[in-house]
């Protein structure tokens, strides 16, 4: 009996401590050989039982939970929790607020882009393109600090509109970056598009079909990338995106490479968008005067009684949302982010459901990496760009 | 130095053992990659090019055992704990630990039936940085106490 002809089936260990799992994610890998005949991702290492504690948490106080989510594009959340509760009660958003949110939203997913390009490519061997989008990241973070005062997990927006409006330099540095990052994904595309390790690791990897999307219910990048057009900014329109010109990229081939390709072109997309809503940016107010979920203005609790009953009331003990259910997806970075919440008439969500684009997206992962080997396991997991802290919630 | 200098050749210095193993020690703190939440995203951001921990003589390993630093970055839960005190373990001496964010030093907002209330419940914590996430600036001052705390410690004898 020749040696080649033993094959025997060993599972392997992958994480949770393992720099390429993007946090502590743990596969339990079979493998024949170096081929991958089954994978099983184990979640929950991070659990931290945040649908739970957002029973517990006023409608107003859940938003700081839903920053720590998807903790790459923080601010995708806030909008997507913030537009689910506005469902109930048919709120009337300023107009700035609008554009604000999704000049907001639309940097976080630039930054949330530049980190998965960051890690897919250091995975992968490219170091120094981890380097260039961190530079990126880092300009992106200044402005987060600027506006919103947190880098990361600001919370700004909030039920009615946005916190405050932001500081002139805001817009100044904002605009400044648009007109400059074009040339930087240029940076990243010279390093990476034709390089041919680049190539020889993410053509053909990790396939996945148009039906496949259909099957798993992948979103965003995972489902561009396989040639479905579809895009809840553009197909079930929330805030203010139909008043912008983009395009939407789709790529046919359903591999790595593809979705790589439909990610580099969103940051660019992205930009536009970005710099489209600084230049029609209305005046006018950024939180809406609606009395049942907006806190009253400063001025007002200074000088009328009721103002300040109310805001003590709100601040203080919340308010309450009509009984109901009522869901809210969005396009986030990651594919289709949705709240789902059930209220029984409280000041509080009964039950706040997340449906997290990457828990949907990794349920693909054994079918996209059945038959690769171990080593293109991790350009899989980069393609999928999971966050753990949406997965285990 | 008075006496000693004269019977010397031309740049040689005297010291004592500890202060130069605790300087070598501190001059090339290796900690493991070990990001558990939020916090993490922050750590890289520490070690890219704006931060650049490099110049600290950080470098990020991705086993426990080159390493003589755990970064504690993000929510311990239940069922990470063990693997936490399993890496721990796995490190060798001298090692330190320093907990970052409201998570790994009390369990922040997260009083959950899952979450460890702090990582100090299942190691031993040198630092504890507050923030939520902390600034990369919190992260260099967590290193630069450390390095000072170093610099105290007894080598030969203990």
């Amino acid at each position: 009996m020749s040696y080649n002809n033993i094959s025997e089936v060993i599972t392997v260990n992958m994480g949770p401590q393992h720099p390429s799992t993007h946090g502590v994610l743990r596969l339990v890998v079979d493998l024949d050989g170096e081929t991958i005949v089954n994978v099983e991702p184990d979640v929950g290492y991070l659990h931290r039982g945040t649908e739970k504690l957002a029973e517990n948490r006023t409608y107003h106080q859940c938003i700081p939970l839903t920053d720590r989510l998807d903790y790459l594009s923080p601010l995708s959340n806030n909008l997507a929790y913030c537009l689910a509760v506005e469902k109930f009660f048919d709120v009337k958003i300023p107009e700035r607020a609008d554009y604000l949110r999704v000049i907001l939203a639309e940097l976080a997913r630039v930054a949330s882009h530049l980190v998965w390009i960051a890690t897919h490519a250091l995975d992968i061997g490219a170091m120094t393109v981890f380097l260039y989008a961190f530079r990126e990241r880092e300009e992106i973070l200044d402005l987060f600090e600027i506006g919103t005062g947190q880098r990361m997990t600001s919370s700004w927006i909030r039920i009615g509109g946005i916190r405050a409006d932001m500081p002139e330099e805001f817009f100044v540095r904002a605009k400044d970056f648009v007109e400059r990052f074009d040339k930087n994904v240029d940076t990243y595309e010279n390093l990476l598009t034709n390089n041919r390790i680049w190539k020889m690791r993410t053509i053909g990897i990790g396939h996945l079909s148009a039906e496949d999307v259909q099957d798993y219910g992948t979103s965003g990048p995972l489902m561009r990338g396989s040639g479905v057009d579809f895009d809840l900014r553009r197909d079930e329109p929330y805030c203010c995106y139909d008043k912008f010109q983009w395009e939407i990229p789709v790529q046919p081939e359903g591999d790595t490479y593809a979705r790589y390709k439909v990610r580099m072109k969103e940051l660019r997309e992205a930009n536009k968008i970005v710099g489209q809503a600084l230049e029609t940016l209305p005046a006018g107010p950024v939180m809406t005067d609606d009395p049942r979920v907006a806190l009253p203005a400063h001025e007002d609790v200074y000088e009328r009684m009721e103002a300040l009953i109310r805001r003590f009331y709100i601040v203080s003990k919340g308010f309450k949302a009509p009984k109901g259910e009522t869901y809210q997806g969005i396009e986030a970075p990651k594919g289709e982010l949705g709240f789902y919440i059930v209220s029984e008439g409280e000041e509080r969500p009964y039950r706040m459901k997340v449906r997290a684009p990457s828990y949907v997206n990794l349920g693909a992962l054994n079918h996209m990496a059945k038959g690769h080997m171990l080593a293109d396991l991790v350009a899989i997991i980069g393609t999928n760009d999971v966050v753990l802290g949406e997965i285990d919630r | 130095m008075g006496l000693i200098e004269r019977k010397l050749p031309d740049n040689v210095l005297t010291t004592s053992v500890d202060t130069v193993i605790n300087y070598c020690r501190k001059s090339s703190i290796w900690p493991v990659t070990f990001g558990l939440a939020c916090c993490a995203i922050e750590m890289m951001a520490c070690g890219a090019a704006k931060y650049d921990f490099d110049r600290m003589g950080i470098i990020f390993r991705g086993t426990p055992r080159q390493s003589d630093l755990m970064i504690v970055a993000g929510t311990v839960t239940r069922k990470m704990a063990p693997v936490v005190r399993k890496v721990y373990l796995q490190m060798p001496e001298p090692k330190w630990v320093i907990a970052i964010g409201s998570c790994a030093t009390s369990g922040g907002i997260y009083n959950t039936y899952s979450t460890v209330q702090g990582v100090d419940e299942i190691i031993p914590v040198d630092f504890y940085v507050p923030g939520c996430p902390p600034r990369p600036e919190a992260f260099y001052d967590a290193i630069v106490a450390l390095q000072q705390k170093i610099m105290t410690e007894k080598v030969i004898r203990k």
